[in-house]
C-alpha cells in the first residue's frame, strides 16, 4: 500500500520528512509531488530530511538525485540533510555518490546552505 | 556459480535457528523483507553499519525477485561457523532467470529501468555471495553477513 508523504512549506522552502520505511510507489509518488508543490509555490529551495531513514537503496538514491535534477530545472535547490554515517558508508559501497545531489549534516545547516544561496540570488538582481 | 569457495564457504555455514520466510509478490513485501533482514541482523547482533549493509543489500534483492523475477520468496536464518555469527538470506524466484551472469554483475549493467547497481550493489554489501541461475530456471540469490 502506497501512501504521499506530508511536503511542508517554509517560507520559499518545501520541506520532506522521510520518517516510514518507504515501498517504491511512495517514493515515486513523492518525486511527482515535489515537483508539482515547486511549481505551484515558486519554492527556491526543497529539503529532504533523511535523519530517520534507516537506509538508502539504490531506488531511493536515484529518487534524490532525481528530484534534485528536476527541481534543478525548476529553479529550485534541493539539499539532502540528516544523513546517518552507516548510511553514508552503505551508499558509497554500493557504488552511488550522489554527485549532483547536495547534503548538509542536519536541517538547520541545510536551511542556512538555501538562505545564502537566495541572498545570492538577491544581491545579483 | 560465481564464487565456488565462498560458496563451499556458505556451505559449511552451519544451521542456526529457525528459517524465517518472507513472500515477496508486492512491493510493500519488500518492506517486510527489509524488515526481516533488519530483525535477523538485530538478533545476530551485526554492528549498525554491518545492519545497513545487509538491510540495504537485502532490498536490492528483494526489488529484483519482485521485478525481474515477477516475485519469490526470501528465507533468513542466523548461521553459526567457528568464532561468529552471521546472518544468511536466500532470495529465490522462478523467473526467465539472468541468461549471462557476468554481464548482469557489472556495475551499471541493467535489463530493466533501474540503476544497474542491484546486484553488483548487493554484492559488495555482504560477505558471502552465491548466484544460481540459468535462461528459464529461476534465479537464487544467497547472501551472508559475517560478525567482524
Amino acid at each position: 500500500m502506497s501512501e504521499r508523504l506530508p511536503i511542508l512549506r517554509i517560507g520559499e522552502n518545501l520541506l520532506v520528512s522521510i520518517q516510514v520505511d518507504l515501498d517504491d510507489q511512495t517514493v515515486l509518488n513523492l518525486q511527482d509531488d515535489l515537483a508539482d508543490q515547486v511549481v505551484k509555490h515558486g519554492a527556491r529551495g526543497v529539503v529532504i530530511d533523511i535523519t530517520a531513514a534507516e537506509i538508502v537503496d539504490s531506488f531511493v538514491g536515484r529518487m534524490l538525485a532525481t528530484i534534485a535534477s528536476i527541481s534543478r530545472l525548476l529553479d529550485a535547490e534541493t539539499v539532502v540533510v540528516g544523513m546517518r554515517p552507516a548510511v553514508a558508508i552503505t551508499l558509497v559501497e554500493l557504488g552511488l555518490s550522489l554527485g549532483g545531489v547536495r547534503t548538509a549534516l542536519n536541517l538547520e545547516q541545510g536551511l542556512a546552505i538555501l538562505a545564502e544561496r537566495s541572498t545570492a540570488r538577491t544581491a545579483q538582481a | 556459480m560465481i564464487h565456488p569457495a565462498r560458496d563451499t564457504a556458505a556451505k559449511a555455514a552451519g544451521a542456526g535457528g529457525t528459517v524465517r520466510t518472507q513472500a515477496i509478490t508486492t512491493s510493500d513485501d519488500v518492506v517486510r523483507a527489509r524488515q526481516l533482514a533488519r530483525t535477523l541482523a538485530v538478533e545476530c547482533r551485526l554492528s549498525l553499519v554491518e545492519q545497513t549493509k545487509l538491510v540495504t543489500a537485502a532490498s536490492e534483492l528483494a526489488r529484483n525477485t519482485l521485478v525481474y523475477g515477477g516475485g519469490g520468496q526470501m528465507n533468513g536464518e542466523v548461521v553459526h561457523r567457528p568464532g561468529g555469527r552471521g546472518v544468511r538470506l536466500r532470495f529465490a524466484d522462478d523467473g526467465p532467470g539472468i541468461p549471462d551472469t557476468e554481464l548482469a554483475l557489472r556495475d551499471g549493467w541493467s535489463s530493466g529501468t533501474g540503476m544497474g547497481l542491484g546486484l553488483s550493489g548487493a554484492r559488495r554489501l555482504v560477505d558471502d555471495f552465491d548466484l544460481r541461475t540459468a535462461a528459464g530456471e529461476g534465479t537464487t540469490v544467497t547472501v551472508i553477513k559475517w560478525t567482524h
